[in-house]
């Protein structure tokens, strides 16, 4: 498989107060960063379901990405602490079903932070191009 | 296939709409709104949008106690399976337990080229071979225990006891490390393309292995690889439940088991059981432990009670109902510890025992055993 031609599917999950918004801020300033990834809003990084996950990379995604607030600003309080620890549990399932752990990032963005946005993205779908697609990377 | 064709193969046109398999469903007792009869005599009125999009097609258990009891012998299960499949290709599907997550690990496990570790939980105190003629087929359970963590139910502790069962009996079984999901559940919802993926995987690497025997202490993966994957792929080795394994050990070489002092009940799993017709052999190797004294519920063997739910799908009250009602059964026994043979009706035994939220958990507190680890326990060491 040719590695410049491999071009990712990445899911991502974005809050909608602070990582979707700075997603809307990377759009209106501008910053580019390459069109891989799907974008789902969610109100909370709190709302996704690990489940969410395996579905994802079930139905053929190459990496699946979480956008939440940074902590202490979640706007339900405690939100994306519930989606810290569902993380942490989630990088430890993977890799026993087969999926590197580096497929899957949380990361905390907050609204002014389009700049920011653009780089962090732009950062994993580099990894997972690097990775190949998911399963292929024994054949290479 | 169309509905035309499934009554002619499963020979619904005979049903003469007595209403015995209503009576005998175990969901039909607790919800009014399920009846065979009626899912049949749509089918038969050629009412097929109806019949498809009907939620409670995905609820039947497949558990055929409807099919012992028909007087026309129609197969009512293989119906329901195959409507799945025209439902499914509709884009329909039931309710997906613990949010579909066991689906998702089907789904992953069908995208060919992922190579799982499946032997982070292995502990070295087990022998195994890679040159063995038999292989112990470990299917799911490794994936249960992350799902199933707050039940508490541990599917591995069932693993662990069967390979200390094979050992202690002189076999260093195979333990494939690229096996997959048998894929039970995907057959049984009407997903045939994952199913034969699964199905061609498992029959490549079993036969690539040259293992001539087989062993399960699931019984569903036992049903799958015996009854449904002659239909799909050639196999070329013996199956085997384990409880199989050993009545028949128990006959040629004459095993011994230490003492257990307790007094055990029986669940019938009804992939082995009504499946398979499999019911003496987990009983004679129950007698067989000194100390154990069997006392049966009230429905037993052909008439057991199925644990509530099939394939994690419309997982719902009635499910729970019904398997509350086997549990007050099984302690009405006397028994100390229900002893099943299946993983799943462990699972969703202990999953009714569990009082969630608010909502205070039922009187039905009894121990919930696999018979592969009474065995390991009676072997001791």
């Amino acid at each position: 498989m040719n590695r410049d031609k491999f071009e990712p599917l990445i899911l991502g999950f974005a809050c909608n107060w602070c990582a979707y918004a700075g997603a809307d801020l990377a759009g209106v300033s501008r910053f580019q960063y390459p069109p891989n990834m799907r974008i789902i809003r969610v109100m909370c990084s709190g709302r996704v379901d690990p489940t969410f996950v395996l579905k994802a990379f079930a139905s053929g995604a190459d990496g699946v990405f979480i956008g939440g607030c940074h902590p202490g600003d979640c706007h339900y309080i405690e939100g994306n602490y519930k989606a810290r620890r569902r993380y942490e549990l989630l990088k430890k399932m993977l890799p026993q079903y087969g999926i590197e752990s580096e497929r899957l990032r949380l990361e905390w963005i907050s609204a002014s932070e389009g700049a920011r946005f653009a780089e962090v993205v732009m950062d994993f779908i580099n990894v997972i191009k690097e990775l190949g697609a998911l399963g292929k990377r024994q054949d290479q | 296939m169309n509905l035309y064709e499934i009554i002619q193969d499963t020979k619904t046109h005979y049903c003469l709409e007595c209403g015995k398999c209503s009576s005998i469903c175990p969901i039909s007792r607790y919800d009014p709104q399920y009846s065979p009869r009626v899912m049949i005599e749509d089918a038969l009125f050629g009412f097929e949008e109806e019949l498809i999009h009907n939620h409670k097609l995905f609820s039947c258990l497949t558990c055929y106690a409807c099919q012992l009891k028909c007087p026309s012998d129609v197969d009512y299960p293989l119906f329901i399976r195959k409507t799945r499949e025209l439902a499914a290709a509709a884009g329909e599907h039931g309710d997906y337990a613990h949010s579909g997550t066991l689906q998702s690990l089907v789904g992953l496990m069908a995208r060919s080229s992922i190579k799982q570790r499946r032997f982070e939980w292995f502990s070295n105190s087990y022998r195994t071979s890679e040159s063995s003629d038999v292989m112990l087929f470990i299917g799911c359970s490794p994936y249960f225990e992350p799902v199933f963590e707050d039940i508490p139910v541990r599917t591995l502790d069932i693993a662990e006891a069967s390979l200390k069962i094979l050992n202690s009996l002189g076999i260093e079984p195979l333990v494939h490390p690229d096996e997959k999901c048998c894929g039970h559940d995907a057959l049984w919802l009407g997903d045939m393309e994952t199913f034969r993926i699964l199905a061609e995987h498992n029959a490549a690497i079993i036969k690539e292995s040259g293992v001539k025997k087989l062993i399960f202490f699931c019984p569903e993966g036992y049903r799958t690889f015996k009854l449904d994957y002659p239909n799909y792929v050639k196999l070329d080795c013996e199956v085997m439940h384990i409880s199989e394994f050993l009545a028949q050990r128990l006959e040629t070489e004459g095993l011994r088991f230490n003492e257990v002092k307790k007094k055990v009940t029986y669940q019938d799993p009804c992939r082995l059981g009504r499946h398979l017709g499999i019911y003496d052999a987990p009983r004679k190797v129950l007698a067989s432990i000194p100390g154990i004294e069997l006392v049966e519920m009230e429905h037993i063997r052909e008439d057991s009670i199925c644990c509530g739910t099939s394939c994690f799908t419309n997982c719902d009250s009635y499910s729970k109902q019904i398997r509350v009602g086997r549990l007050v059964e099984a302690k009405a026994t006397g028994a100390e510890t229900l002893i099943t043979s299946c993983p799943k009706c462990q699972t969703h035994f202990k999953c009714a025992m569990v009082a969630r939220g608010e909502e205070k958990g039922p009187e039905v507190e009894i121990e919930v055993m696999d018979l592969a680890n009474l065995v390991a326990n009676a072997i001791g060491g």
